[in-house]
Formats: structure tokens, sequence, C-alpha cells
């Protein structure tokens, strides 16, 4: 258990290690090479000489790679072309809005599990049905454009949802934030829906077909008690593997969403990075978004040993 | 006894040595694949969706007589009615005749796209699976890589970078979305190495190299056409999303990614602008699920539940 864990954290760091080894390619690989990651003429001649000494830029280049490595794993990705400020700080201080709309919609994606259990419980009847066909219809749609058709409607006729932001200027209750939550969050956990239905639909028809499911109901246990703590418990396995999955999906989304809520995160601070042509922060935001992923995989493989105690690791 | 019937119990007794033969076995398939009602329908639809788009100009010169990129600004933002069935945009331009051009360049993307992470992921997938061991291990260091980078991220950072064209575009949606084609094809090229028939092969003194291209390729390739679908899916989602944030097909010309990204300007003043793209991939993308699901079943029956 103990040795999975550093093995693990090992292949993590290999993993981030080939992130970074990616990004250097794609700063040298760009058409006018490293210069465009740190000349513009937005920001002062002492500015890109000064990048020019810190990366090493006249050195060959494994050493420049190296220097590099050191750099990044120093948070240093450079200044911003826009404001002038280092880009790991206009980074850190978006996280906080990410983490709330991708944490909730998460946590909302849940809401699928019930969905596959019922329909597993009912199949072939209509609601199975239902939601293989919201589910197919789901799978088709860009949510995106779903939560633009959604604020159309509403801003016409029910006012139900705020158009744009986190919170109404003046108003900082916790209310008026979630409510400003609520559309984007549900937005996002579409996807952990349309998942977590289908998988746990499939896994527990699988689990009801064990011999153990059949020993509970030989020993005469309740119909209850069957489904939940022998079939359901086990089905739920595949739904904690799949949630690393789902994090880099959902950190993915986060783009679409927060570009079209207006919402102050990550997502929409790469939006507006690249529609300003300021590299080094889309650069360090695409090399920070994956850490994260690969941060979250790690603590779901370590949580999927606790879970499910017959998995064994080499 | 009809000729459907006959087709069915043909592929219920694969023992024959007809039933071997490629032909039969994809005579076998399309037989179950139009016994499926809701595949038949999407692909009928989906056949017309594309027809449509790719007589584009033919249709907007000829019937509709309006042109994509030319419009004229006192025309500009007119809902729809008889002379602009869809209404027009903020250029004046014909929104209708705009979403058939948008289509050819859209599904374009969709194909192109599919070819590209199919022909990394069977690849990459095969030769994991052939050569085992470090091939393996680096082929599958890669995949996970690709997995933790959230896709959106890395195009934007490639687009702003590049710069693309329509094709390059689709070359690196493509570039981006092969790891689950590769996952697969490794899985099944490693089943199916456990099956009888390689077994038979070896006895017979094959070598290995004729073995994957000769035997274990036949079997898997039928599955190819599945992964092309849903890479197909995958990707005109992906150029839908990366054109609405503006990173994508550039402007003049139209897809039905870019034709929302001015959704936002559009709001009060012409909704309508907002609906048709989005209805269009919708449509499309629901029956290329249906379609490929129904490949799926038609091409590998032990699949269905």
């Amino acid at each position: 258990m103990g040795r999975f864990i550093v093995r693990r954290f090992f292949q993590s760091c290999l993993l981030l290690l080939g992130v970074a080894t990616m990004s250097f390619s794609l700063i040298h690989l760009a058409p006018g090479g490293p210069e465009v990651f740190n000349e513009d003429p937005r920001l002062p001649r002492e500015y890109a000489q000064q990048q020019r000494a810190d990366f090493g830029l006249d050195k060959p280049l494994p050493v420049q790679y190296v220097i590099w490595l050191g750099q990044a794993a120093r948070l240093n990705f450079g200044r911003s072309f826009v404001d002038k400020r280092p880009v790991t700080d206009k980074i850190f201080e978006r996280v906080p809005n990410t983490f709330l709309l991708a944490g909730s919609s998460l946590l909302l994606g849940f809401l699928g599990v019930p969905l596959g259990v019922l329909a597993a419980l009912r199949r072939g009847r209509s609601f199975d049905h239902a939601t293989r066909f919201f589910t197919a219809l789901g799978n088709a749609t860009p949510h995106w454009w779903l939560g633009l058709i959604i604020l159309l409607v509403s801003a016409r006729t029910v006012h139900w949802f705020p158009l744009a932001g986190t919170q109404t200027i003046g108003d900082g209750s916790l209310l008026d934030r979630l409510h400003h939550l609520l559309l984007p969050a549900l937005l996002g956990a579409i996807g952990g829906w349309i998942g977590y239905s289908r998988l746990v639909r499939s896994e527990f028809l699988e689990v009801s077909t064990q011999d153990f499911v059949r020993t509970a109901r030989a020993k005469g246990l309740p119909e209850r008690s069957v489904i939940v703590r022998h079939t359901l418990r086990n089905a739920l396995l595949p739904v904690v593997t799949s949630l690393g999955g789902l994090l880099t999906v959902v950190l993915s989304g986060s783009l679409l969403f927060e570009t079209t809520f207006s919402w102050p995160g990550i997502g929409r601070l790469a939006y507006e990075a690249a529609q300003q042509r300021d590299y080094p922060v889309v650069m360090a935001l695409t090399i920070f978004t994956a850490a994260l992923s690969i941060l979250g995989n790690f603590f779901v493989d370590i949580a999927y040993t606790f879970v499910d105690p017959r998995v064994q690791y080499e | 006894m009809s000729q459907t019937d006959a087709t069915a119990l043909r592929s219920l007794a694969p023992t024959t040595a007809a039933a071997y033969r490629s032909d039969s076995f994809a005579r076998a398939a399309w037989g179950r694949f139009l016994r499926d009602r809701f595949a038949v329908a999407a692909l009928v639809i989906f056949v017309l969706i594309a027809a449509i788009s790719f007589t584009a100009p033919l249709i907007t010169a000829n019937i509709l007589h309006s042109d994509p990129n030319r419009g004229r600004l006192t025309q500009k933002f007119r809902s729809p009615d008889r002379e602009h069935p869809l209404g027009t945009d903020d250029f004046g331009r014909d929104q209708l005749a705009r979403l058939l051009h948008a289509g050819q360049v859209s599904l374009s993307i969709g194909f192109l796209s599919a070819f590209v992470s199919l022909a990394i992921g069977v690849s990459l997938g095969m030769l994991a699976a052939y050569y085992g061991r470090w091939v393996d291990d680096a082929i599958n260091a890669l995949v996970q890589m690709f997995n933790n980078i959230p896709t959106l991220f890395l195009l934007i950072l490639l687009s702003i970078i590049f710069r693309p064209s329509v094709v390059g575009l689709a070359f690196l949606i493509g570039l981006t979305g092969w790891t689950g084609t590769t996952r697969q094809v490794r899985a099944r090229v490693l089943s199916e190495r456990r099956r009888d028939y390689v077994d038979a092969a070896i006895v017979m003194g094959a070598r290995t190299r004729r073995i994957v291209y000769r035997h274990i390729l036949p079997n898997v390739s039928s599955l190819v056409l599945v992964f092309a679908g849903f890479d197909i899916i995958g990707a005109i989602i992906s150029e839908a999303g990366i054109s609405y944030l503006g990173f994508g097909v550039q402007i003049p010309t139209a897809s039905w990614g870019n034709m929302l990204s001015k959704s936002f300007d559009y709001f009060t003043i012409a909704p309508w602008l907002i609906i048709a793209p989005g209805v269009i991939v919708v449509l499309t993308e629901l029956c290329l699920f249906q379609l490929t699901d129904g490949l799926r079943d038609a091409l590998d029956p032990r699949l269905k539940s």
C-alpha cells in the first residue's frame, strides 16, 4: 500500500515532467521561437533582456531546457503582456472561483448515480428508455450552447437566472452568490449525469448477476438490503475510478462555461489572455490545469485502494 | 424464406466457411444494421445533412440566390422571413446560406480530424499490444499524459501559437483526440491474441507480423469504423466549442461553431442567430450517435447486452 502510493507519486511526477517537456518543445516550435513568449511591444525592453538572462536563451538547447524546468518548478512563467504582472499571481487569484464552480459541478454530477440505479431497477421500462433518450440528447448537445439558450429564454420570459458574473454588484449575500452559481454549475454537471447514469446502470446490472447477490437473496435478506448493501456498494466502484477523468473534462469545460457566464475563473482568464495574445498566461494555464488534473487523478487512485480492497498493486 | 431471414441465419451460424469470408461478414452486419430502425433513420438524416452541406454552393447560388459571405449592411439583423428563411446576421448576410456552407466546413473538420486521430490511435494501439514491454509502457505514458491535459486549454494554446487554417485546425483537433482509440485497440488486440485462431496460426508456423496483419487486424478493423464514428462526434463538438470561443475557424469562413461566437451581441437584437447553428449541431450529433451505436451492435453482436 505504502509502496503503491510512492510508485504512483513518482508516476505523477513523470507525467508532469512530460507535460513540462511538451510545453518547452511548443515554446521552441512556435513560429518566431521562444522570443514570442518574452518579447512584446506592450512590455519594456529591459524585461525581454531580463527574461533572456533568466531563461538562458543564449545557451544551448539542453541547458535552456534544464533552466526552464527550474524556473517552472519555482512557478516562474514570466509576466503577462497585458498588465505586466507575474503570470502566477494572475492565475492564483482566479483559482478559487474555478474551484467553486468546478467543485459544484462535480458534486452535482453525482446525482447521476441514483438515476443509473433507478434505470437499472426499471430496466426496459419507460424510465430506463427516458434516461437513455436524455443521455443521447445530452451527449449530442454542446452544453455551453444549451446554457446560451436557457439564458436567452430566461432573459426574455421568467428572469430566473442572472446573465453573468459571480454576484450582483453591491450585493454579496450568500443567496445571491448561489443564485449566480446555479445555472453554470448545473450545466457543468450534465457530463457527470450522463456518464454516471450509464456507468452505474450497466455496472449495477453486471453486479446483480454475481454469485454473492444470489447468496444474499438466498439467505433471505430483505430486497432493500440486497440492493443497497450488496449490489450498489459494488456497483459504485467504477464511479470512483471515473472521477479522475471527469475532473479533466470539467476543467476543460470551464473554458466554455466561464466564458459564457463571465465567471472570473481560470477558464475565463485563458479566454481573455488568448484573445489578447498573452502567450505566457495561456501557456502557464495549460501546464497548471494539467498539473491539477494529474494531482486529482493521483488522489483518486489512492482513494480507490481504500474503497476496493480486492485490488492488488504490484 | 426471405432474403433477410437467410442473412440472419447465416449470421447465427458462422461455422460455415463462407461466413468467415469478409464479404459475407459485411453483408451479415449490414443486414443486422438494417433491422435497427433508429440507426437507419439516423443514417438517412445524416446523409441528407451531409449532402445538403456539400452541395451548398450550388444550392445557395441557384435556389436561395444568396451569397454566404456577402451581405448588405442595410439588411442586417432581419428576422426570418420569406426572402431570408433564417434571417440575416450582423453584416446582413443570409443566415441559411451561411449555415449550409458552415456545414461543409464543420463536417470536413469532423471527418479529417477523425482520420488523423484514427491513424494515430490505431497504429499506437497496435504497436503497444504487439511489442509490449517498454513500447507499451511508453505509449501508455503518452496516453496518460494527453488524458490529463484539459483539451480545450491545449487547443487554444496551439491555436494562438500556430494560427491554423481549417485543415490545420482539423489536424490539431485530431492530434488531441486519439487516446481513447489507442486504449481500445490495444485492449482488443490483446484479447484477440488469446483466441484459438491465433494459436492455430502460430501452430501453422505463421510469423508474428503475418498474424498481426492477416489475422488480428481484420478482426479489429470492423471496430475501427465504430471508433471513427465516435471520433467524428468528438471532433464536431470540439470544433464548435473552440470556434465559439473565437480560436477555431476564422471569419469570414463560416462554421457551425463560429456562427455562435458573437452570441452575446445577438442576445437582445437577433436571438434567431443563436438558435439555428446549435440545432443543426445537435441534430447531426444525435444522428451520428445513433448511427455509431447501430454500427457497433451490427458489427459486433457479442457486445450487445
